[in-house]
């Protein structure tokens, strides 16, 4: 399987990164290698195999439902890069509800 | 050529838990902007989400009142997109193992009784509030981040406009009924997506749908969709396509407008959230959840009728709310008479209401106060004239009624050694009147029973009024 | 202070017996920081102010005679949140970034009175083998600085094996503290998945990350492992599994120990001088009285595909939260939100961490889920089968750390898929949330070779206990590197 440039550039359009043409050729290429690699899985054979995606061995963890005061908005704002009013303030969206 | 209409509903119903779905923070509404958040709701490097059992329970009971098969192996997973009011830039969700699955609910539409599907619901978490300002900034509150919601997604069953209003209108009494939510559309607290297509009747494919989020009022699911459907038969008799879109519904104008095409799905990326173990659910947590379920609509409906003799009618405007019938059935168990405490509430009680715009637990009227003022009007101590008095009186400033009336000096006169110089009095100044009656006209006797209220401004028992003032005239 | 001639125990002793105070301590600790950092570079903040505070505060409460880390002070990889301690994890995105909490570590490791001297260099948000990905320095290795520490807690293991501090804190995602620890002869513990709290770790693949200690003994980095375990009521996947005191029985040797070595473990591309100390520690280990069998785990050769494919599709996700809103880099010059995310996403990341978002974001969306993360996470049900197999009749399991001993500095870093494969004998034991341990068992060209210790799930003291009897009949530990005062 050979990844295409138009592909990687899909891929960084959903990971909100850019590259540069360069950088695009680079990336692709080094993908290519990497995905050469994964394809080596296709050989096994996992009919009716589990997915383990939990390592853990705690299951049914829950957390009662109390309330607990929440974190103090001045500390919160602290690393902020723009606030004002006790709201974080970010440039417009441009495509508006983009998901709601 | 004629079309059918298909129409999927997706609701997002806000539940009213103490805590967040994933974080300890605090359910609340109306707070200043970022002052229920924590650490957890915004996705601080480092932090890592913790289930809220109680909101799991919710979820449960819902999807129990509405026939829902409860999946019994559940675990969350993550959709990935990047929004200001959306911290992680991933929603915790159910997409794998929705908490229940296959249910229904039943309709009623021009006296037609239908059952439409329910897909599945999910147990996920709300987003903050993104505000848009003019000045080129949108600001960003992160207080309604994570609390939790149930995704209620229905089966493309519904056929039209007024079944898509029916369905949402039954869903929220149901959920309502459940203690879940406070289910208000106008705060946001229910919201609906509307999906809608149309094909060619007898054609077994389902045409092409478009979109309508976030609608939040019934009346703009019923005209959006009423609208869409029309607009789409349109463009399918002019021969064009219908594209896969998202649409406006422009309250103003009642139509929809297109917002943008939708290019291939979107690409969430979902995966098993990695950062919260699998929850096995027994059935004795099912059992223990279904106990907890207070008395759904249909049922007390139904024991109104059978067990208080209420007409259906009444019954059935007496469940529309879950306050409502709580409000009720507390009255009849502070001993009113039901059919009576069922006809105070559908009139009076719900004219103030209306008169006012406001709720039944906005007023001063409480269920015990209601049943002594009726318990009043029963053993002849007002009348049902003073008794519209009375009602002003404690639905607006919460008086005792007995009390009250007491004090007001309201009780009704029905003494007839206080009476009868009243009545002979009345006759003594209104010989015209006993004249008249004489000559038969049986409306003097209205004319003089008014006279004897007016001189006891309205207190006296009308029925012994009656009956003496008869009996004197008959003696003269 | 000569970290080389002390252990933790011995260490306590001075603090109770007041032979030294823990402000003295500190400030020594300071001073061989300050001497030794011009050649390994292991830390990107050092905490003087702090320390010294924390150190005065010690001496007040007086030493804890029960608690053997009482002004103590450790390192602390900087992907562990610090409140009020500048975390960036080794990553411009996060360059200015302050915590507001401690991670559950930090927490406990304060209420023991251990002090916290500096944040340590490691490859940007773990990503990396060599601590070359740091956005701000270049670590070497305590033995030879043309030498990497490996990765990527790098600076974590180089500032022990250097004597900056008597142990530290690192995390393990697929290798990242065994290792460093074998490439710096030191002694490097990944615990069991679950068994210490990920809450304030920065988040790199939550299935696989795990926190644990860098030590120069055994003993000691059992000590500090009993310190920093238990379950979290903020951490969902930390395990309520008992804690046992992990120095209990420690020295009862390994006589009828039913330890297995996997073929496929010494197999190609694993270097002689490796292979040779590997095959000595057998010998070791049979001598003590252990029965040592080859075994084979058929699907570990998977493990490299599989690990790159969950760990970088967990990462994807994890690293998204980063975004120039809340917190950390944001771009100037920017006219919209997709901007803000763009440009401060472009310039805040490196090119490892791109890679490896990029392959994530391919691996879980639509059309490639099934062939890439369904798959590795199927595979990974039989890599961790084949551990449950051999555990069902072995206690643990033997092998190297790394193919090869630590390489030159900008030797390997070229070629992502060769950087890559460096980790296949690592990865397996996080695919399958097991214990592993890395401790120094020879030398080859003056450079320290690991030997790997794998145990059941929470199994740890069969582990030390392992490693304990190997360290008292070795003298590898004893070795210290041509750094500092010695010279």
């Amino acid at each position: 399987m050979a990844i295409s440039e138009d592909k990687v550039a899909h891929v960084a359009g959903l990971a909100k990164l850019a590259f540069s043409k360069e950088e695009l050729q680079k990336f692709t290429g080094q993908m290519d290698e990497i995905i050469n690699m994964v394809q080596q899985l296709s050989d096994i054979d996992t009919t009716g195999v589990k997915v383990t995606t939990h390592i853990t061995d705690s299951i049914n963890t829950m957390r009662e439902d109390v309330a607990v005061k929440g974190t103090e908005r001045e500390l919160l704002m602290k690393n902020v890069p723009e606030h004002q009013d006790g709201f974080i303030k970010v440039p417009a969206i441009i495509d508006e509800n983009e998901e709601a | 050529m004629n079309f059918e209409t298909t129409i999927g509903l997706e609701v997002h119903i806000e539940m009213k838990t103490n805590s967040k779905a994933f974080s300890p923070a605090p359910v609340q509404y109306g707070s200043d902007p970022n002052t229920n958040t924590n650490v957890v709701d915004w996705a601080l490097p480092g932090v890592l989400p913790t289930v809220n059992k109680g909101a799991l329970e919710f979820g449960m009971r819902a999807a129990l009142a509405l026939n829902c098969e409860i999946t019994r192996d559940i675990h969350f997973d993550r959709k990935n997109y990047f929004y200001p009011d959306n911290p992680k830039a991933y929603q915790i969700t159910q997409a794998q193992t929705p908490i229940g699955r296959h249910g229904w609910l039943e309709i009623e539409v021009d006296g037609q009784k239908k059952k439409i599907g329910i897909e599945e619901m999910h147990v996920e978490e709300d987003a903050g509030k993104n505000t848009h300002s003019p000045d080129g900034y949108s600001y960003v509150d992160l207080n309604r981040q994570g609390t939790p919601l149930i995704e209620i997604v229905s089966k493309p069953d519904i056929a039209s406009a007024d079944e898509a209003y029916a369905y949402l209108v039954r869903l929220r009494q149901i959920i309502q009924f459940t203690g879940i939510s406070d289910v208000k559309m106008e705060e946001g607290s229910m919201r609906a997506d509307v999906n809608v297509s149309v094909r060619p009747i007898g054609s077994d494919k389902l045409g092409t749908k478009t979109e309508m989020k976030n609608l939040n009022s019934f009346e703009h699911v019923r005209k959006g969709s009423h609208y869409e459907s029309k607009r789409q038969q349109r463009v399918l008799m002019a021969g064009d396509e219908i594209r896969q879109e998202t649409r406006r519904f422009d309250e103003a104008t009642g139509e929809t407008v297109l917002m943008r095409v939708k290019e291939g799905a979107s690409d969430y990326r979902y995966f098993p959230e990695p950062d919260l173990p699998p929850i096995h659910i027994s059935d004795d947590w099912v059992q223990e959840v279904k106990e907890s379920i207070p008395e759904m609509p249909d049922k007390r409906r139904k024991r109104y009728v059978e067990d208080w003799g209420l007409p259906e009618y009444d019954a059935n405007v007496l469940t529309q709310t879950k306050e409502m019938s709580d409000f009720f059935e507390e009255a009849v168990a502070q001993g009113a008479e039901p059919k009576l405490a069922g006809n105070w509430l559908m009139g009076d009680v719900n004219a103030y209401l209306n008169a006012n715009q406001i709720g039944l637990l906005d007023t001063k009227l409480t269920p015990e106060h209601l049943a002594t003022m009726i318990k009043l009007i029963q053993d002849a101590t007002i009348s049902s004239k003073i008794a519209k008095k009375v009602f002003k009186e404690i639905i607006a400033n919460g008086s005792e009624p007995k009390a009250w009336v007491e004090k007001k000096g309201l009780v009704q006169l029905s003494d007839p050694a206080v009476l009868q110089p009243i009545i002979d009095d009345v006759l003594q100044n209104n010989g015209k009147s006993i004249e008249d009656y004489k000559n038969g006209k049986d409306r003097a006797i209205g004319f003089l029973v008014g006279q004897i209220m007016k001189q006891t401004r309205g207190k006296a028992n009308p029925k012994v009024v009656n009956k003496l003032l008869i009996a004197s005239l008959k003696q003269l | 202070m000569d970290y080389f001639a002390n252990d933790l125990t011995s260490l306590h002793d001075l603090l109770v017996k007041k032979e030294i105070s823990a402000t003295d301590l500190t400030k020594e600790t300071l001073a061989v920081i300050n001497e030794r950092e011009q050649k390994v570079d292991a830390f990107l903040s050092v905490d003087e102010e702090g320390a010294l505070k924390q150190a005065a505060e010690v001496d007040k409460t007086g030493i804890d005679a029960d608690n053997v880390l009482s002004g103590i002070p450790l390192g602390i990889k900087d992907n562990i949140v610090t409140k009020g301690l500048r975390t960036t994890a080794a990553s411009k995105i996060l360059e200015k970034f302050d915590p507001i909490y401690d991670a559950t570590v930090i927490e406990k490791l304060k209420s023991a009175k251990a002090i916290t001297i500096g944040k340590t260099n490691m490859d940007e948000f773990a990503m990396g083998g060599s601590t070359e990905n740091s956005a701000f320095k270049l670590t070497k290795n305590a033995w030879d600085q043309t030498k990497v520490p490996g990765g990527s807690s790098g600076g974590s293991a180089a500032a022990v094996a250097a004597g900056e501090v008597i142990a530290s804190l690192g995390s393990d995602t697929g290798g990242s503290i065994r290792q460093p620890a074998s490439f710096n002869g030191i002694v490097g513990v990944k615990p069991t998945y679950g068994r210490v709290s990920r809450y304030g770790l920065i988040a790199f693949a939550s299935s696989l990350d795990q926190i644990g200690p860098f030590t120069r003994t055994v003993k000691d980095n059992a000590l500090l492992l009993n310190a920093i375990s238990g379950a979290d009521t903020r951490d969902f996947t930390s395990s309520k599994h008992e804690v046992p005191d992990f120095t209990k029985g420690i020295d009862s040797g390994v006589k009828g120990m039913r330890i297995a070595v996997p073929k496929e473990y010494l197999g190609e591309g694993v270097a002689d001088d490796i292979k040779k100390a590997v095959k000595n520690a057998i010998s070791v280990f049979e001598k003590l009285g252990a029965k040592v069998d080859e075994v084979s785990l058929p699907h570990s050769k998977y493990g490299v595909p599989v690990y790159y494919i969950i760990a970088s599709s967990e990462a994807s996700s994890n690293l998204q939260r980063f975004d120039g809103i809340r917190y950390g880099h944001r771009a100037q010059d920017v006219k919209n939100l997709e901007d803000v995310y763009v440009k401060s996403r472009s310039e805040g990341f490196g090119d490892e961490v791109k890679r490896r978002i990029m392959l994530g974001t391919f691996s879980l969306s639509a059309g490639t889920y099934d062939a890439f993360f369904k798959k590795a996470a199927q595979v990974r049900t039989l890599i961790c089968q084949d551990f449950a197999h051999v555990f069902g009749k072995y206690d643990l399991i033997l092998g190297p750390t790394t193919p090869t001993t630590a390489f030159g500095i900008g030797e390997d870093i070229k070629d992502p898929v060769t950087m890559y494969m460096n980790d296949i004998l690592t990865i397996p034991v996080n695919l399958a949330g097991l214990p592993g341990m890395s401790l120094p068992a020879g030398y080859s060209k003056g450079l320290p070779v690991g030997l790997q210790l794998i145990a059941n799930q929470f199994d740890e003291t069969t582990m030390y206990r392992a490693g304990y009897a190997f360290e008292q009949a070795t003298e590898f530990h004893k070795q210290i590197p041509m750094i500092g005062g010695q010279n």
